[in-house]
């Protein structure tokens, strides 16, 4: 069975609800690590959670992405193993440079913190491969620096490699520019490395498992990791 | 011991809300000769090294490294002895 590794750091709060969603609701083995560790033996993915590690000074994921488990998270991935940033974790791997572009404020400033629809743009992932394109998810976001940017020739070729995975949008699946609340650049919610082995996304797919909380739209991500997994 | 002095600025193209927060209640005040507001950071590091021309490499290391995100934010330094 494949073991998760959950990337803990100081200010990271929802490495809880990684762990949970792994180990309770998919029945899989899962690791705390704390950020001072350095051995990866064992694990087989990698998820950086949300939070606001470091209290997120300077930039969020700035301070974070020094820590001496980033260095082995940094050489993981290069490697090939697969990792998931969500939120906070999707800040840090931008700062390590495993996925290309930078975080920005909120464009209207304000922290958002309510459920969201994203739309499955690429199933050509180890992380959508159970999801069909254009399926539109129920996720929640809480994030107050989610304003993805990238220049024109990084965002074409993110464009071009069929890099995004997710993009903001409305019940229907449209992109409108009320859907893209934050002001992301392009509707973008997640995208891949070139690699196609490490995703960063802002969502919170690990908050939506149960439906006694809502949603279980996060759920066929994990099933498509799992999947994956398994046939390696 | 220098000095340095480190002022890191969102770039021209990239949209700044902070800033566009200030200038809007700046024209509440009725300041409306403020034609923009950018918001950026500024950073004093103490630095120990043998001359100005080191001082500056090892800030400009810093900087790139982790003091500014080159990929939305310029920066300039200063050195003082």
């Amino acid at each position: 069975m494949a073991t998760f590794g959950v990337v803990v750091f100081p200010g990271s709060n929802c490495d809880h609800d990684a762990y949970h969603a792994m180990k309770h609701v998919m029945n899989s083995d899962v690791k705390f690590l704390w950020h001072k560790e350095t051995d990866l033996s064992g694990i087989d993915f990698l998820i950086v959670p949300g939070g606001f590690s470091y209290g997120d000074y300077l930039r969020s994921g700035a301070i974070a992405r020094f820590s001496p488990i980033m260095q082995e998270v940094v050489k993981f991935a290069e490697k090939g193993g697969p990792v998931m940033g969500i939120c906070n974790g999707f800040q840090i791997l931008l700062e390590a440079g495993l996925i290309p572009g930078a975080m920005m404020h909120n464009e209207k400033l304000k922290f958002v913190c309510k459920n969201v629809f994203i739309r499955t743009e690429s199933t050509d992932s180890i992380f959508t491969s159970e999801l069909e394109k254009g399926q539109v998810l129920d996720i929640p976001v809480s994030h107050g620096e989610g304003n993805y940017f990238i220049d024109d020739d990084g965002l074409k070729s993110l464009q071009d490699n069929d890099q995004v995975l997710f993009r903001y949008c409305d019940a229907k699946g449209k992109l409108t520019k009320e859907a893209n609340f934050n002001g992301s650049i392009d509707h973008i919610a997640g995208i891949c490395n070139e690699g196609r082995n490490v995703l960063g996304m802002m969502p919170h797919p690990e908050r939506a498992m149960e439906k006694l909380l809502g949603s279980v739209d996060g759920k066929p991500i994990f099933e498509s990791i799992l999947h994956s997994l398994s046939a390696a | 011991m220098y000095k340095a002095k480190v002022n890191v600025t969102l770039r021209p193209s990239i949209l700044d809300p902070k800033g566009k927060a200030a200038h809007h209640a700046l024209q509440n005040l009725g300041l409306n000769e403020v034609q923009q507001v950018r918001i950026g950071k500024f950073i004093e590091l103490d630095v120990d090294a043998k001359d100005e021309a080191a001082a500056k490499e090892i800030v400009e290391s810093a900087c790139t490294q982790l003091l500014a995100n080159e990929v939305m934010e310029d920066f300039e330094i200063e050195i003082e002895s």
